[in-house]
């Protein structure tokens, strides 16, 4: 689903990412942990086609497509989402215009005809359901005044209505209380399927308690220098990051 | 210049005319408003208020005081069928039929003016000597609207004055209002303006509001007018205590000038204001939008929020003074204008003035000038929303967080409308 390859990337003139690899397929989560300044949330911001970034070599295929030559609108329309770390306050676009703007912009981009207002609305409930999101939160501003915990919910919210194949969550996790944790994690859950795939960025092994990867890649100055199955994340819980910072060093 | 002093001219031919004319109460008032006019002419630059907003230019038409044609009022660009109000038509100037309201009384200035309200608070409360273009107006204005609420009476529905402008000939009008709500009353008006014709229009118009003990004052205006038409307004609002008054201006793309002064005398305790303004400007328009609130009582709360969007080579000026005095303790006031540019060559000279005699008050002011802000557009579009889409979400956002403070709904989606409807010409994609 997706393929990168030896993705170098960075702001002005500094190299952030050095040379990525990655394959992601359908039906896996993969989780990407790394010490702070790795170069996880740019891996991210990159993907997502940020525009502050520059991306200076290597290649990146989504579904056969050459993702770094899209705008950022037609990857989302194609099928990525990223859950962002700091989502975005928009006062005055109220949560459901902007979900349906997306949904139909997404559906036209595919040939389909706008969602009618009946199956919008029952979509929007069973989602909302599904993710146990307030909904008083739904009509709403745009994240206006929402805890942190509510604008990560609200994250997930919006990646079970816009279904996308492959979501990349940026620190999810980040500053959440266990209970937030668990909600976000069980909606993570629920909408995991064969067919689509996750990239979880995270700083902490606790989430992988609740959404169990199945590779889990280490990130170190803008390389991945360690890939594992779940198991690797209880060693870095137990063992810190320093022990692979080591062979960085001595491959550079 | 020389067709300006023919202007000058002009006006003081019809001054004397209406001298010798005159047998109405108002002589002493309108000479010293002729004086102050003549001493002062028409502001320049060199006028700190007028420092961005050249009037010279607009005035050099050659104006007639009549404009030889009938008026004809189909609602114009501010379509308000929705709205359930009393309607007055101001026909170049002068009012129509006139609608029965209980409890007000409703008429045409030329017809009352020696009656008790026009003579007890007409020119009252300007200051004639600050400001030119009330002086002249209140030396010549000869026809306008009268509205007065009588005590407790709450006016059912809002009335709705359309301002119709059709001249056969570069026309210079100066209506006037006076709106009297008296003790415990209450009353919304709303303002539109139709035009037709492409002859130059200047209209010069004074509006006065007093708003007695515990009244309750809201006021609408909508200004959405073609390039011909240049308007300069002064709106001069008295409150006495424990009243409440409102302002909603909404300026859309269109006239090429458009200067808004709106001066409130808090001129008793425990009052409320609230100014909100939005102007949306394109072209090579300009909206100059100075306010004042005067806070000379303890006990009064103010609230300003203006909003700029500007396209093209538009230019917008905001002036926001608040004077809070040494009586005025225990004083809240608080004032916001913010700008959004769509384009390189627009130009907005935002002034927050603030001066404070008082020592226990709350104040605060904040200007902020800005384009679109890069996180928000990339977050909408990294939903799959397009960048046009994403860029009007963004700006309408930004004006509907002004209208949304409008109480009567049938306005609010009114303005909303044309709001969206005027972007879509305004913007161009990046």
């Amino acid at each position: 689903m997706l393929s990168i390859k030896n993705l170098q990337a960075g702001i002005d003139d500094k190299q952030i990412l050095k040379g990525i690899n990655l394959e992601v397929n359908a039906g896996e989560v993969h989780a990407i942990m790394g010490p702070n300044g790795s170069g996880k949330s740019s891996l991210a911001s990159v993907l997502a086609g940020r525009e502050t970034y520059e991306v200076t070599g290597g290649e990146v295929y989504f579904d056969g497509k050459n993702l770094l030559d899209m705008p950022v609108e037609d990857r989302a329309r194609e099928g990525l989402f990223l859950a962002f770390q700091y989502p975005v306050e928009i006062p005055g676009v109220s949560n459901i215009n902007f979900l349906r703007t997306a949904l139909n912009e997404i559906r036209a981009y595919r040939q389909q005809p706008p969602i009618d207002a009946k199956e919008f609305l029952r979509l929007t409930k069973e989602k909302q359901q599904l993710v146990e999101f307030d909904a008083k939160l739904v009509n709403r501003s745009l994240n206006e005044g929402f805890s942190g915990g509510e604008k990560k919910r609200n994250e997930i919210f919006q990646l079970a209505m816009l279904e996308p194949k492959l979501a990349i969550l940026d620190e999810t996790d980040s500053g959440l209380d266990i209970d937030a944790l668990r909600v976000v994690s069980n909606g993570v859950n629920k909408l995991r399927s064969d067919k689509n795939a996750f990239i979880v960025i995270t700083h902490y092994q606790r989430l992988l308690e609740y959404i169990v990867p199945d590779f889990v890649h280490v990130l170190y100055n803008g390389r991945i220098v360690k890939s594992g199955t779940k198991e690797l994340a209880l060693e870095l819980e137990e063992r810190g990051y320093d022990w692979i910072k080591e062979p960085a060093y001595s491959n550079s | 210049m020389i067709i300006t002093t023919s202007l000058y001219d002009q006006l003081s031919a019809l001054y004397a005319d209406k001298e010798t004319a005159a047998n109405e109460g108002f002589s002493r008032l309108r000479a010293a408003a002729f004086d102050s006019f003549s001493a002062n002419g028409f502001p320049t630059a060199k006028n700190e208020e007028w420092r961005f907003t050249p009037v010279a230019p607009f005035l050099k038409e050659a104006y007639h005081f009549q404009p030889a044609a009938d008026a004809v009022s189909d609602g114009g660009m501010a379509d308000l069928s929705a709205l359930d109000a009393y309607e007055v038509v101001l026909n170049n100037g002068a009012p129509g039929k006139l609608p029965s309201i209980p409890g007000v009384k409703i008429s045409a200035l030329r017809d009352v003016l020696n009656s008790p309200a026009p003579q007890a608070y007409l020119g009252q409360s300007i200051s004639l000597s600050q400001s030119s273009f009330a002086a002249l107006n209140t030396a010549l204005f000869s026809d306008g609207l009268l509205i007065e609420v009588e005590k407790n009476t709450v006016v059912d529905k809002p009335v709705l004055i359309t301002h119709a402008y059709n001249a056969a000939w570069p026309f210079f009008a100066q209506p006037r209002l006076l709106v009297v709500a008296h003790r415990s009353s209450k009353l919304e008006f709303i303002e539109r303006y139709v035009v037709d014709g492409q002859q130059a229009l200047f209209v010069n118009s004074v509006t006065e509001c007093f708003v007695a003990e515990n009244a309750r004052v809201d006021q609408y205006n909508l200004q959405v007018t073609p390039p011909n038409f240049h308007l300069v307004n002064f709106t001069q609002v008295s409150q006495r205590a424990d009243s409440l008054y409102n302002n909603h201006t909404y300026t859309l793309p269109g006239a090429s000038l458009v200067r808004n002064n709106l001066h409130l005398d808090l001129q008793a305790s425990n009052t409320e204001s609230h100014l909100y303004g939005l102007y949306l400007a394109g072209g090579r328009q300009l909206v100059d939008n100075h306010t004042l609130v005067n806070h000379a009582n303890p006990h009064c709360f103010s609230n300003e929020l203006y909003k700029g969007v500007l396209a093209d080579a538009a230019r917008a000026v905001f002036n926001g003074k608040i004077m809070v005095q040494l009586d005025a303790q225990k004083t809240n006031a608080f004032q916001q204008n913010n700008n959004m540019l769509l384009s390189d060559k627009a130009v907005v000279d935002s002034k927050p003035q603030l001066e404070i005699f008082a020592d226990d008050v709350k104040c605060s002011h904040g200007s902020t000038l800005g384009s679109f802000d890069e996180s928000s557009l990339f977050y909408l579009k990294a939903r799959g929303i397009g960048e046009s889409s994403a860029r009007n979400m963004l700006v309408k956002a930004f004006a509907f967080d002004v209208t949304r403070q409008m109480p009567l709904a049938a306005v609010r989606d009114c303005v909303e409308a044309l709001i969206t409807e005027k972007m879509e010409s305004l913007y161009e994609p990046a």
